[in-house]
């Protein structure tokens, strides 16, 4: 098929009355210059299924350079959906559909398109520069090299433009709206409504009529295009996914875990103040927290990570709850103050949105190599609590428990998500506000002394049955006192340097920390509650384990899931429960970080599987590795 | 402030009970002790007052205070203050900070915490030296300055806490000396009136590792010529027989005698801490010794908004206009869809 046979099917003479096919679940993924709205347009065709009501899972993957050289291969961006008409966990290993805006995109993403998937490409952008751009000697359209996939060349820049003749817009704009022609064309393709996208082009241009009319033109032209041309014989659905009743909402990790704060300041009766200093992939929860002041939300861009934790730190001191958020090479930073927090017993929540690392590494790709980082990751014997949310909307309760956690313990709680589930997007049943739980705080007003040689007046050491410190904040009369970073005598506080009273502190401060383990929830188990294999996950790849798990057992394995929420301290019962398998198996975006905190606490030989690209897990790499284990038995 | 009296307090009242470790002779003790004098003169209860504090010598002054008080880590006492002044505007707030930790290693929170113009006090105690590590050369160190870091004298150039402060636009800059405690104390009263930030450079000595630094501007025989007390609306005179003024050479400022009665007061230089823009005050900051007496007293002294009362503002304006939010509505919005059984 030459060019010009593509680009003059005739549209007018077409009818709509072509073959549907019904599907379960399909995976699209929208790839072009991080300038051509691939962000956009992948975020509306999530918005539509959602409310259409599929369940959804999105994956949004973008460079680090907002403005590579366009048509590069670095500057390619991509967001994937996967839809469905049952339960899904991930984004999806392959994609179905892909549709490109350039030859890089093509490129860079065809490697992932399934055998028999569809390519959707702007055919004018694969003009001879912009094939050079991607490294390309011929047109990969023409030349026959792709033979496992549909190939669908769409003129998408010259129909847009058709369709925008009588608009009033420049030439740039006009082309700027070639996403919608795309969007138009693959909502066809799926049989998604175009309401929800017209009515967001209303709220979102209403100021700029022109725009908002082009959009929409060029949305409808893109529909137009796929029911009446004759490159697509048969059109696709999804139906509505059974998903529990109820209300939802789409949500993303940043979002829920900004949520989940507000929640954990509500529920406690705390002003919530968050400190931070922009840094990829958390500057989203800031930007979140400064749009919610009406809840009475202090947000602080601090002049540097450190500033932002310890003026967190000055704000839990002062009474409120205290959040700062950041990435891997920001907790590095904040070692020292997360040190002072443990010493000060302070609560403290320090959101850390995992990415790429060591250093700079790579700041929009996912990684879960920082939990050793947030265990160990300061001078001196220096326990807190250490969370990992599971999945985009389980940001909003690990928020919540990380905040309870810290103001009912008294001390800095580390809570761990990942760039993947932090910019990834899935359905979230709205919870009801009356099942919340509330959090009890209290700040003291009296003295505390028991008059017993103990001290006298206010002694802001003297613990309960926890070993919970009071918080007493400045503004309490008669309840002045002084805390610091150095060594303090225990019950009164005063700075002490015996060493008999260091060795207490270190293990009374230890021992704080496994108390907790009282006030958390038995760890749980997906499958059989003994067998041949567990297999032991924490945070973002829940949805890839869980899938992988759930293909095996139903080939009739005996195979469970358990996904460890609570990574210091451990849930009691996880001793017991690793040692009713036969074997254990712990995938983990990193080079094994979970798999030694494992064997150092309960001395079980857990096995590994280990990917550090930057990426995801797939679920058929988890589950090839399953059935690989099981093999070896 | 509330009308009800409040109970007479003195300056024995603000001591905490903790032993103050300072070597004897050390000019933290001329200081904690003006600081305990002028405290009960604000009418502020002890409860609503917080020294916060980096790390060095001077940060142990927290602990010697009854009042709240967090010793925190080196160079951080701006960013713990800010987080404790916007948590709770109403607590009076003290930083009690040196050359070494206010200008080393904590000069990026300093230039913020001022450039913000947060509602605190900042005491940097200048002793041009590291005395809690033992002895090395500090930032304000001058060069050449031998030391047991720099047995062949340092080769950086100092850093000069008043230019710094004035630099990052501080709404209340002033020096003051340890061995004058009732300009001190006037100092402190001037500081705690402030509505902003007031940043004071506190010359402080070190008689273990940098003896008599100070006593240029400090001792009897030389300050006369050596420093220039300040007061606002005033020509700017000095000399033991007040025989000597500065006066403005274009940009420049020189230094004229009125000895021979060429030259009047009028033609002097006057003071004018309020003036909006930090030119003059900039100017005194470079007015250094030894070819210029250095300023004494209050550099600067104006009206600017306050960071814990703009951030306070914003949160009570967005309640006003949308309602206190509640979890319903936070957790309701966006697109939303229901699911049917």
């Amino acid at each position: 098929m030459d060019k010009q046979e593509a680009t003059t099917t005739t549209m007018a003479t077409q009818t709509a009355d072509k073959p549907i096919e019904e599907l379960s679940d399909v995976t699209v993924r929208f790839a072009g210059d991080s300038g051509d709205g691939m962000q956009l347009t992948g975020g509306q065709f999530t918005r539509t299924s959602a409310i259409f009501g599929n369940d959804i899972s999105t994956f949004p993957d973008f460079p680090a350079e907002i403005r590579a050289p366009a048509g590069s291969l670095a500057g390619v961006s991509g967001f994937q959906v996967h839809f469905s008409n049952c339960d899904v966990h991930t984004p999806g290993d392959m994609v179905d559909t892909l549709v490109v805006f350039n030859p890089a995109a093509l490129k860079v993403n065809i490697g992932d398109v399934r055998e028999g998937g569809i390519i959707i490409a702007n055919d004018e952008s694969f003009g001879k520069t912009d094939l050079r751009k991607a490294g390309y000697d011929q047109n990969p359209l023409e030349d026959g090299s792709i033979t496992k996939q549909k190939v669908h060349r769409v003129p998408v820049s010259r129909l847009t433009r058709e369709a925008l003749k009588d608009s009033k817009l420049g030439t740039k704009q006009v082309e700027r709206c070639k996403n919608f022609f795309a969007l138009g064309l693959v909502s066809w393709l799926y049989g998604r409504p175009l309401e929800p996208t017209l009515q967001w082009i209303d709220q979102k241009f209403g100021k700029n009529p022109d725009v908002a009319e082009a959009n929409r033109l060029v949305l409808k032209a893109g529909h137009a295009y796929g029911e009446t041309c004759e490159l697509f014989h048969s059109s696709y659905r999804v139906s509505k996914a059974t998903l529990p009743p109820g209300k939802y909402r789409r949500i993303s990790g940043n979002e829920a875990v900004s949520l989940g704060i507000i929640a954990a300041s509500h529920q406690s009766g705390k002003d919530l103040f968050y400190g931070s200093y922009p840094i990829t992939p958390a500057s989203d929860i800031l930007h979140h927290l400064s749009g919610y002041k009406h809840y009475g939300v202090k947000t602080f861009q601090a002049e540097d990570e450190i500033a932002a934790v310890t003026a967190s730190l000055g704000a839990s001191f002062a009474g409120d709850f205290a959040v700062t958020g950041t990435s891997g090479p920001g907790l590095a930073l904040k070692a020292e103050a997360i040190g002072l927090g443990v010493m000060t017993e302070l609560p403290l929540v320090i959101i850390n949105v995992q990415r790429g690392g060591p250093s700079t590494g790579l700041p929009t790709k996912t990684e879960q190599a920082d939990l050793l980082q947030a265990m160990y990751g300061r001078n001196g014997e220096c326990p807190v609590a250490v969370l990992a949310a599971s999945s985009p909307a389980d940001c909003f309760y690990a928020a919540i428990e990380a905040g309870r956690i810290a103001m009912t313990h008294m001390t800095p709680v580390i809570l761990l998500t990942d760039g993947y589930i932090a910019n990834g997007e899935e359905p979230w049943a709205i919870p009801n506000p009356a099942d919340l739980a509330k959090i009890n705080v209290v700040h003291t007003t009296e003295t505390n002394s028991n008059g017993n040689g103990e001290g006298d007046g206010f002694l802001p050491y003297k613990r309960d049955e926890n070993l919970v410190r009071p918080w007493a904040i400045p503004g309490t009369p008669e309840l002045q006192h002084r805390i610091g970073g150095l060594e303090k005598q225990d019950v009164t506080g005063n700075v002490n340097y015996e060493p008999a009273n260091h060795e207490h502190m270190i293990n009374t401060r230890a021992r704080k920390i496994e108390l907790i383990a009282n006030d958390i929830p038995a760890q749980e188990v997906m499958g059989p509650e003994q067998g041949d294999l567990l297999v032991l996950g924490w945070g973002g790849t829940a949805g890839a384990i869980r899938s992988a798990v759930e293909r095996v057992q139903q080939q009739g394995r005996s195979v469970a899931h358990a996904h460890i929420k609570y990574l210091n301290p451990f849930p009691r019962n996880l001793g017991q429960l690793l040692a009713n398998y036969k074997k254990v198996l712990i995938p983990e975006l990193n080079s094994g970080q979970l798999r030694l905190l494992i064997r150092a606490e309960y001395l079980v030989d857990a096995i590994s599987l280990n990917k550090v690209q930057g990426k995801p897990f797939l679920i058929s790499e988890i589950e090839t590795k399953i059935n690989q284990v099981l093999a070896n038995e | 402030m509330s009308t009800e009296a409040l109970p007479q307090l003195k300056a024995k009242d603000f001591a905490s009970d903790q032993d103050v470790r300072w070597c004897p002779g050390c000019g933290d003790y001329a200081i904690l002790a003006q600081v305990k004098k002028v405290m009960p003169e604000l009418g502020i209860p002890r409860e609503k007052m917080v020294f916060v504090s980096g790390i060095g010598c001077s940060s142990r002054f927290p602990y010697y205070m009854n009042t709240y008080g967090f010793h925190s880590i080196h160079g951080r006492a701006p960013a713990v203050a800010t987080g404790i002044k916007v948590a709770n505007p109403e607590l009076t707030v003290w930083v009690v900070t040196g050359d070494g930790d206010g200008l080393s290693i904590g000069g990026n929170h300093l230039i913020h915490a001022i450039r913000r113009n947060l509602d605190v006090n900042i005491l940097l105690f200048n002793n041009r030296i590291y005395g809690l590590t033992k002895g090395q050369y500090s930032p304000t160190s001058e060069l050449g300055k031998k030391t047991k870091s720099t047995p062949m004298g340092s080769v950086d150039n100092p850093i000069h806490p008043l230019s710094i402060a004035i630099g990052a636009e501080a709404s209340f800059v002033a020096r003051t000396i340890d061995r004058n405690v009732q300009h001190m104390a006037e100092v402190l009263r001037r500081a705690a009136a402030h509505r902003g930030t007031a940043f004071i450079e506190i010359y402080q000595n070190c008689n273990i590792f940098n003896d008599g630094a100070f006593f240029y501007a400090s001792e009897k025989d030389q300050k006369h010529d050596t420093t220039l007390y300040l007061e606002h609306g005033k020509p700017m005179i000095f000399g033991e027989k007040k025989d000597k003024g500065i006066r403005l050479n274009g940009m420049e400022p020189e230094i004229v005698s009125l000895a021979d009665g060429s030259m009047k007061e009028d033609d002097l230089l006057f003071h004018d801490e309020k003036s909006p823009e930090p030119s003059l005050a900039y100017l005194l900051s470079r007015m250094r010794y030894p070819e210029f007496p250095e300023p004494v007293g209050v550099l600067r002294s104006v009206d600017q908004p306050r960071f814990e009362i703009g951030i306070q503002d914003q949160v009570d304006q967005a309640i006003a206009k949308r309602g206190r939010g509640t979890l319903e509505d936070l957790l309701n919005a966006g697109d939303t869809w229901m699911i049917e059984d």
